[in-house]
């Protein structure tokens, strides 16, 4: 579904080259949850970013569904974007103008779907959030949870074949994190494929399969020696 | 999804009313500026007979000789002397040829109860009604037999027919001219050519209709004095009979040439016919003639005023500012939206949907503006002959194509405005807007 190899991204300004991702290798099949994982600034939302071709890289090759997209234009990114993937951020990221239905609607517009498919979908996904009821209210009149779910709805929407989260309960309590959580599971055990970055434990965890990145690098902890004392009985259970 | 990005434009307008009544404001304002000028200068560049002007040629004769033709630029004088338009006519070498000149006339309406009025008269041979395409309402002009025989016949104007017959079939009737008897031959329907090219030496290109006509023979004969500008280069001496075999110049001549090669053997023909006034020792200098169109004429004549050309370009600069100001505001209102515009690009909007959307936005502020626009310009139609000559100044209108026009320039200026901005909300990259928030 989602492979990298010898992957890498580097930013450049006139005096130096920074490598957010360095020879970066990864494969997720089909129907996989994988909980990615790292300190700050170790280039998970740099791969998420990639990986959702929000982004190019530099070096290395990526193919998205059997499809290499390194020299894909901005027309075919921007349709394989609303097709095959979804996404759902941290922030939400809902349009504060729109209200809710119309938040969800945005994928469905530039697919150039009819009205009444629209519709359809919209409530569906609403319905699987639980937030059908609220189809016109606007994101500040609703809680951070609800409007999580808001942008779980419109990711779900266009039926994408990948689905990629970048800490989605990292703005959210306890109980609201419990719920996205355990809507992401049902979710998957539904067939999709989940990519989640996240810092915590416990949520990737929950993961079927753990990666971790360091440095701009996806490691294995158990052969890491900086992660051999102590830590790695932290991580036991990952792998790479 | 023309629709969905109009939509989502008048929401944007919308959510900031103080931003968007700038924008509207200042493409309203800059708009009007320059269509209300734009009335002006339309009018005044107008071709008054596009039918025909590539057809109908004014030509000039030098019988002055080269000093006063060095202080004209080298140009022969604009009018021209009996002499020479007497001998034009007699030689016909035009389709249809006319001399004119305008005078004041005298009417006494039969109707007693109206008193005697004084009307602005163009005296011209019978061609003339078919040369400028004259439509007439009953009748027609008098006939090349009634020039020759410088009959008592005239043509009148609608406004005319209908203060004197009460708009009346008045064909065959008589009109009292300085106290003698015309028979009417024909009533034109209205004809107000602007600018007015057939008299636009006397004129200015800009008069009233004209009303009535008479033969230019009849006039001559009756020694009716032009009312127009005489110019002479000596002094005529006295009398009618020297006046006509002066070298003043105070008669306007047209000549109807169809074709490129027509006019060619008719220029051919006026430096002839100045080669033999040479060598009949009339002028003692080489042939100067000119030969030119309506539209060449009225160049020529400097129809369009200084102050038309000049008040156009100031509009137009004070819209280019308008819109500068506007690309200035777009730019704030669009970068705003930042975080929107990458969530848009995640969602799978490629760049030309986001130009399209941004874009359409700026289309709905040109036509807010472009309604406000139309609104000031009516008021600057109405207010123009504050600062133009009134006669140019009732030329001015608000139109149906002015009014596309403005509501077209509106839309289109802001859009193009919005390039910029919206090729800068194009820009965005929805990877940094979504890991910055």
């Amino acid at each position: 579904m989602l492979k990298m190899t010898h992957l890498s991204k580097v930013y450049r300004t006139e005096v130096v080259e920074t490598y957010a991702l360095r020879d970066f290798n990864i494969n997720v099949t089909e129907g996989e949850f994988v909980a990615v994982t790292g300190p700050s600034g170790s280039g998970k939302t740099t791969f998420l970013t990639i990986a959702g071709l929000l982004e190019t890289f530099t070096g290395g090759e990526y193919h998205l569904d059997g499809v290499e997209v390194s020299n894909l234009n901005d027309n075919a990114r921007s349709k394989i974007r609303n097709e095959k993937i979804g996404f759902i951020f941290q922030a939400f990221n809902l349009i504060p103008d729109l209200n809710v239905f119309d938040n969800v609607e945005v994928p469905l517009r530039y697919r150039g779907m009819k009205a009444a498919e629209r519709k359809q979908r919209i409530m569906d996904a609403l319905e699987r959030v639980g937030l059908a009821s609220r189809a016109k209210h606007y994101p500040a009149e609703l809680s951070g949870g609800q409007q999580q779910r808001v942008a779980i709805a419109r990711a779900l929407a266009g039926s994408p074949r990948l689905l990629l989260a970048d800490e989605p309960t990292g703005n959210l309590d306890t109980q609201m994190a419990r719920g996205v959580l355990e809507l992401l599971e049902e979710i998957h055990r539904e067939g999709a494929t989940i990519v989640m970055v996240t810092h915590d434990p416990e949520l990737a965890a929950r993961a079927q399969r753990n990666v971790h990145i360091i440095d701009g690098q996806v490691v294995d902890l158990a052969e890491d020696p900086r992660f051999h004392h102590g830590q790695h009985a932290a991580h036991a259970g990952t792998s790479v | 999804m023309f629709a969905y990005y109009f939509q989502l434009g008048l929401r944007s307008l919308r959510k900031n009313p103080l931003l968007t009544a700038l924008m509207v404001m200042a493409i309203g304002f800059g708009v009007a500026a320059s269509m209300t000028t734009y009335s002006v200068f339309r009018a005044t560049s107008n071709n008054p007979i596009p039918q025909k002007s590539s057809q109908l040629f004014v030509p000039q004769i030098d019988n002055w000789g080269p000093e006063d033709a060095q202080r004209n630029k080298g140009e022969p004088p604009q009018a021209m002397s009996y002499t020479d338009a007497i001998a034009l006519m007699r030689d016909h070498r035009a389709k249809r040829q006319t001399a004119l000149y305008p005078a004041g006339l005298s009417i006494v309406p039969a109707d007693a109860n109206q008193l005697p009025f004084r009307e602005n008269t163009y005296g011209v041979y019978a061609d003339a009604f078919a040369m400028f395409d004259i439509p007439f309402r009953y009748g027609g002009g008098w006939t090349a037999a009634e020039d020759g025989s410088r009959a008592a016949v005239a043509v009148i104007g609608k406004d005319l027919n209908d203060k004197l017959f009460h708009g009346e079939n008045s064909v065959g009737r008589e009109i009292n001219l300085d106290g003698r008897s015309y028979r009417i031959t024909g009533v034109m329907d209205h004809w107000d050519p602007q600018p007015l090219f057939f008299d636009a030496v006397n004129t200015g290109g800009f008069d009233d209709a004209t009303q009535l006509f008479v033969p230019f023979t009849r006039m001559i004969e009756l020694k009716v004095a032009t009312n127009g500008n005489n110019n002479c280069n000596k002094d005529p001496g006295q009398g009618w009979d020297n006046w006509l075999h002066s070298e003043c110049v105070w008669l306007g001549f047209w000549a109807e040439l169809a074709t490129k090669s027509e006019a060619d053997a008719y220029r051919s023909y006026l430096t002839g016919y100045a080669a033999e006034q040479q060598r009949a020792g009339r002028f003692r200098w080489a042939p100067n003639v000119r030969l030119r169109n309506v539209v060449e004429w009225l160049d020529f004549q400097q129809v369009v005023p200084p102050e038309a050309k000049i008040s156009l370009l100031v509009a137009l600069g004070f819209l280019v500012i308008c819109l500068v100001n506007t690309i200035g505001l777009l730019l704030a209102k669009f970068m705003r939206r930042s975080s929107e515009i990458g969530v848009r690009r995640a969602l799978g909007a490629s760049r030309r949907e986001i130009y399209a959307q941004f874009l359409m936005e700026a289309g709905a502020v040109g036509l807010a503006g472009g309604l406000l626009g139309l609104v000031l310009t009516g008021v600057g139609v109405y207010g123009i002959s504050l600062i133009f000559d009134p006669q140019v100044a009732r030329l001015a209108t608000l139109d149906v194509p002015l009014v596309l026009l403005t509501l077209l320039v509106a839309i289109l200026s802001t859009v193009i405005a919005a390039f910029y901005p919206t090729w800068r909300a194009a820009q965005v990259q929805p990877a940094w807007q979504l890991k910055s928030n």
